[in-house]
């Protein structure tokens, strides 16, 4: 299988904090990969590489060949990746279903129409589509600012699905969600990739929701990876336990 | 040579009551946050008393340099107390709000004042020249400067000298510097930010009333003085950096100097060059050439 | 920002009655309404933009183009007509707002704001100089025709103007409420939220602010044209930055929630200042200040949700960043 993302040898440095260290990965299509590490240990930065939020020192990384190291976020998007956000990137003042209807807006490639209504079209159906996914079907016209947190952050991860991405980055998915819907959570997120045989990476701190949702898993540490592969044999690996999931045993 | 010295000359007489009504502008701005249109309207207010008590001082006999004295004094307690009953009565009823509405706080203060300014002393043009002839005239290089003007410059360096020394050597100047970097943690190490902000707003003012003052002697008194003189502030504090006092004497020395330059080499550039340097600034370096030096905030 | 909830076209309605009011008005009800209906222009183009986020405080450069554009062309070439002169006003201001738009997207709040304040300057200080567009003093031109006819009576041609700017702001306005429930006015309110996001989504913030600012210059441009019309004169002073705060100090009282409250509010700024003057001479800066700041106070709802976003988009704490910074 080609790669989807190749990142080789990437190299990004913050004054003395060395947040990539000659850091090379390979993910193929329709592999769901989480990432892990510490806080610091520079999943944030790949992943902020890896949709030309940052550019890195050296080295490069593709997208299905395209280079994406010097491009910006727009570019990015465009050639097919989407990314949710630990905290969740939204619009506050406007309703969920408008939120979506923006993510709709920038996933086709005309340009944006000044005179029919923003929900016409049939993108309103598109929206209630991509809430109802998610189970937010009800909150469709109710604004940001009167929900809850684990409700902003499954619309945030349905206007990154507005796209169609080959490559679905999500920024701790279920942090924020309370621990009994965590689980729902990621089921949803699964089955609303589904069809599209998408690659999904999730950078997680649930060892759970790792084992359980993850076919690879690769850590983080110090800008480097310690380890990579199946869940069960990174989360036995020494390092990692050293240096991710905590306390020797 | 001739041409050059008149240039820096002219420049630098320029830079001194630019930099002195600059330097309140700034100083708001730093402790406060609040970008004071009516700032202008303070220079014009001080220009205006200090013409009122110049020409009471002479028709009362008075000697010049008694009226000069007058003067100085009369504007810097009327600004000082207008400011510091401004900032206390009005504008804190606006504290906490968005800048932007702040600033269109101070844009209304700037109206009314425009109004309150031509009721009290009309529409028609002042003059108060006695004081201008108090140092004499000065003669050199084939040059020929009244000794006024030229005393503007060391009277401008020292009032910044002062505020230098002020802010960076006593505690008070300690304080006012605390609040301005981080207005949180001083209050919460019992500094009466209150306070401060009124002090700062009436020295803020004070300064641009004793610039009015100091200039009046020169200029006619007429209304449009405000207007004009907030965007060329505006224009140097935004040059040198919001917030920075060495910023707004550079800047000052900047638009003095290019103004000179114009008037002497290119004429008609004489009133869009600073607008010009301005924009420049604004699209190279927002922060201005002195960007205050911000901690990270975690 | 609310679903528009009537349908744009209904402002036809009050738009034509507007203008056949205008035969029962008294002439200087007449003159009062039609600056009220050209300031309201440029007011409506500024609140377009600032649903980006961005206040212009410059919108005088694009007046001053517009009316310069205007009179250069109606004195070299006798073009008279109201509504052709409308129209040069208006692509005046859209071409130079299109030219500068996209050098200035990138920036926002204040930096934005002091931005097209310093241009607006630059353009005042070039004008004050050039003596041959007059300095200071400014030229004359003639007075405006409408489809080849010569409006003799003062009466009748005061009409004229007033019928060709109240029905052309009227349709300005039913073209921005289109746009305002529009997907572009949409994502236009999504950069003012978050441009960050916006990026994220695969759509330009940077374009879509030069669009909406292009929009607003070319209504400036076109309200240059009315008040040349009106004054028979252009001078410097449309570019001064008193000029550009009059037209903010409207989208302020405005709010940006509603287009009829641009013109209610550009009414009640002319009325203030008309009878002010009557009866109190040298105070309607004072009235209007005192105004000002009691709707700040009491009227809150649309004012501060106006510039309710962040300062510095560039400058902006980075929301991808969060674990403290380093990666």
């Amino acid at each position: 299988m080609s790669a989807v993302l190749s990142a080789h040898r990437l190299n990004k440095r913050f004054g003395a904090v060395i947040a990539a260290d000659d850091l090379s990965l390979d993910l193929a299509a329709g592999e769901r990969v989480s990432l892990i590490g510490a806080n610091g240990a520079g999943k944030t930065t790949f992943v902020n590489m890896a949709t030309g939020y940052l550019e890195p020192d050296s080295g490069s990384i593709a997208l299905d060949g395209a280079d994406i190291g010097r491009r910006s976020p727009r570019q990015v998007a465009r050639l097919g990746i989407s990314r949710s956000f630990q905290i969740p990137q939204l619009f506050i003042d406007l309703t969920a279903i408008e939120n979506l209807v923006v993510a709709i807006a920038g996933a086709r490639s005309e340009a944006l129409s000044p005179f029919a209504p923003a929900e016409a079209h049939g993108r309103r159906a598109q929206a209630i589509e991509l809430l109802e996914r998610f189970g937010l079907g009800q909150q469709a016209d109710r604004p940001i600012a009167e929900l809850a947190g684990g409700v902003r952050k499954l619309i945030d991860i349905a206007m990154a699905l507005a796209r169609r991405p080959k490559l679905l980055l999500l920024d701790e998915p279920t942090s924020g969600v309370s621990a009994e819907e965590k689980f729902a959570t990621m089921d949803r997120v699964f089955q609303a990739v589904a069809g599209h045989a998408a690659t999904i990476v999730f950078v997680e701190h649930d060892m759970e929701i790792v084992s359980r949702y993850a076919d690879r898993v690769v850590a983080f540490y110090s800008g480097r990876i310690i380890a990579d592969g199946e869940p069960q044999a990174v989360l036995r690996d020494p390092d990692v336990r050293r240096y991710v999931t905590g306390g020797l045993r | 040579m001739n041409l050059f010295l008149t240039i820096v000359l002219d420049g630098l007489i320029e830079a001194s009551w630019l930099f002195v009504v600059a330097l309140g502008l700034t100083l708001v701005f730093g402790v406060l946050k609040i970008l004071n249109i009516a700032h202008g309207s303070f220079y014009a207010l001080g220009a205006y008393v200090a013409a009122t008590v110049v020409t009471l001082s002479a028709a009362h006999h008075l000697p010049p340099v008694a009226g000069f004295v007058a003067m100085l004094l009369t504007v810097a307690f009327i600004a000082g107390a207008v400011g510091v009953l401004l900032e206390r009565g009005v504008l804190k009823m606006f504290y906490g709000r968005d800048e932007v509405i702040l600033l269109l706080v101070t844009y209304a203060v700037f109206l009314i004042l425009e109004d309150v300014t031509k009721l009290i002393w009309g529409v028609n043009p002042i003059y108060a020249t006695q004081p201008y002839e108090l140092f004499g005239n000065v003669a050199f290089a084939g040059l020929y400067y009244v000794g006024y003007d030229l005393m503007l410059i060391p009277a401008a360096a020292a009032i910044g000298f002062a505020v230098w020394f002020g802010l960076n050597r006593t505690i008070l100047g300690k304080i006012v510097l605390a609040v301005i970097h981080n207005e949180e943690i001083s209050l919460s190490m019992g500094v009466r930010v209150n306070r401060v902000y009124a002090a700062a707003f009436g020295f803020g003012v004070l300064l641009a009333a004793t610039a009015g003052a100091l200039t009046a002697p020169k200029i006619s008194m007429q209304p449009g003085l405000s207007s004009d003189v907030i965007i060329l502030s505006f224009a140097i504090v935004v040059i040198g950096g919001l917030g920075s006092v060495e910023g707004a004497a550079v800047g000052a020395i900047l638009v003095g100097l290019a103004r000179a330059t114009a008037v002497h080499l290119m004429p008609q550039a004489e009133l869009f060059v600073i607008y010009l340097i301005m924009a420049a600034v604004l699209m190279i370096r927002p922060e201005g050439l002195f960007k205050r030096d911000t901690a990270r905030r975690i | 920002m609310r679903q528009w909830r009537l349908h744009p076209l209904a402002m036809v309605v009050p738009v034509i009655a507007a203008t056949l009011a205008g035969r029962l008005l008294p002439t200087w009800t007449l003159s009062l309404a039609t600056v009220a209906a050209s300031n309201a222009l440029v007011a409506l183009g500024i609140v377009v933009l600032a649903r980006t986020g961005n206040v212009s405080f410059g919108q005088g450069l694009f007046f001053a183009a517009g009316g310069y554009g205007v009179a250069l062309v109606a004195n070299a070439w006798g073009v008279t007509d109201a509504a052709v002169q409308m129209l040069i006003g208006a692509a005046c201001g859209g071409l130079l707002g299109l030219l500068i738009g996209p050098l200035i997207a990138r920036y926002s709040g204040i930096f934005f704001g002091m931005l097209t304040l310093a241009l607006s300057m630059v353009f005042y200080g070039a004008l004050m100089k050039s003596s041959a567009l007059g300095g200071s003093d400014g030229f004359n031109v003639g007075r405006p025709t409408l489809l080849g006819i010569v409006f003799v009576d003062p009466r009748e041609a005061d009409f004229m103007l007033y019928g060709v700017s109240v029905i052309t702001t009227g349709l300005a306005g039913i073209a921005a409420a289109t746009l305002f429930r529009s997907e572009f006015g949409l994502v236009s309110l999504a950069v003012r939220e978050n441009n960050l996001r916006v990026e994220y989504l695969g759509l330009s913030a940077n374009r879509i602010i030069a669009a909406n600012f292009a929009i607003a210059a070319a209504f400036a441009g076109a309200s240059g044209a009315f008040a040349l019309m009106a004054q028979r004169h252009i001078d410097p002073q449309f570019a001064y930055w008193t000029t550009s705060g009059e037209f903010v100090f409207i989208a302020v009282l405005a709010g940006y929630q509603s287009v009829m409250a641009v013109y209610v509010a550009s009414l009640a700024l002319e009325l203030v200042r008309s009878f002010s003057n009557l009866y109190l001479p040298n105070t309607w800066q004072l009235v209007l200040g005192l105004f000002l700041l009691a709707v700040i106070l009491f009227l809150p709802r649309g004012i501060g949700s106006l510039w309710a976003g962040r300062v510095g988009r560039r400058v902006a704490a980075e929301p991808v960043a969060d674990d403290g910074g380093a990666p």
